[in-house]
């Protein structure tokens, strides 16, 4: 990906992913990193697309019914083992 | 990506000879993260159940072609997520995961937040983001609610990357292996499914 000289805030807000990703190249980390720098709202953002990461990955696991749990048994228990 | 570990070696040799125990620890581990990803690609729970059920079943199947070239969630995601597109097919509906096939899909961020071009700096912030305070609203229940119903909402390709990358924690390659998509479809699916979620959040959070 290439970009302009100076970015805006409007094209942050789309490669912050391939930023958080470390996909961008050198010339284009570096015009995100700088315009970081001076850009409130941009910090703010990054700040927010990291929390959210952090918060998905709380996400409760998803409960295994017994029932489930019993016939993967069973089927363990049909299968043999080559 | 990582290759399997020892302790995965251990638990694939025990399976291969026919320990119960062993298939039980894996099941009870990674069930709960199965059934998540799978939920995504059919039409109900109750298919979701069963395509886990089968993933299993082509687990103990190729138990002995797994080589520890990759860990052995990786392996194991590989045949859910074949399984459940073969069922997603079968449902009649098939997941288009080319995320750059032409969709409608409007910005991260709504175009008006931004100042438009007759304005002195184009494209910056005129509604910028404004703080989340971390102690309050952010750690509820509430807040995982509004993350777990908006990804629910989300096109099935952009829920199953997100839930793989950012619930279950897989890296970009484990999942583009998983998907058998491109690194650039991988990144823009995750990016909208993102962009998404935090959107939701910062409604949820005004």
């Amino acid at each position: 990906m290439r970009l302009d000289q100076e970015l805006t805030c409007a094209q942050v807000v789309e490669i912050v992913t391939a930023y958080l990703e470390d996909a961008l190249g050198d010339a284009d980390r570096e015009r995100v990193e700088e315009h970081l720098v001076f850009c409130d709202g941009c910090s703010t953002y990054l700040g927010q697309m990291r929390e959210t990461i952090a918060l998905t990955r709380r996400l409760e696991p998803e409960h295994i019914p017994s029932r489930l749990q019993d016939e993967l048994l069973a089927a363990f228990r049909g299968w043999s083992p080559a | 990506m990582e290759a399997s570990t020892l302790e995965e070696r251990r638990l694939v040799d025990a399976l291969r000879a026919g320990d119960e125990s062993a298939f039980m620890q894996l099941v009870q581990e990674y069930s709960p993260g199965m059934l998540r990803v799978a939920r995504m690609f059919v039409s109900s729970r109750a298919v979701a159940e069963d395509v886990v059920q089968d993933a299993w079943v082509g687990v103990l199947n190729g138990i002995d072609r797994f080589e520890g070239r990759s860990s052995l969630k990786t392996w194991i995601y590989r045949i859910l997520t074949n399984t459940a597109k073969t069922r997603a097919v079968r449902e009649g509906r098939s997941i288009p995961f080319s995320a750059l096939a032409g969709e409608d899909e409007e910005g991260a961020v709504d175009a008006d937040r931004f100042l438009g071009d007759d304005s002195r700096f184009p494209g910056h912030w005129a509604a910028p983001p404004q703080r989340w305070e971390p102690e309050r609203r952010l750690l509820s229940a509430e807040a995982l609610a509004v993350i777990e119903r908006e990804i629910e909402k989300l096109p099935p390709n952009q829920a199953i990357v997100v839930t793989m990358r950012d619930v279950e924690g897989f890296d970009a390659e484990d999942v583009r292996n998983a998907l058998d998509i491109s690194e650039t479809n991988q990144r823009v699916l995750l990016h909208r499914a993102r962009s998404k979620v935090r959107r939701a959040l910062e409604e949820y959070l005004a």
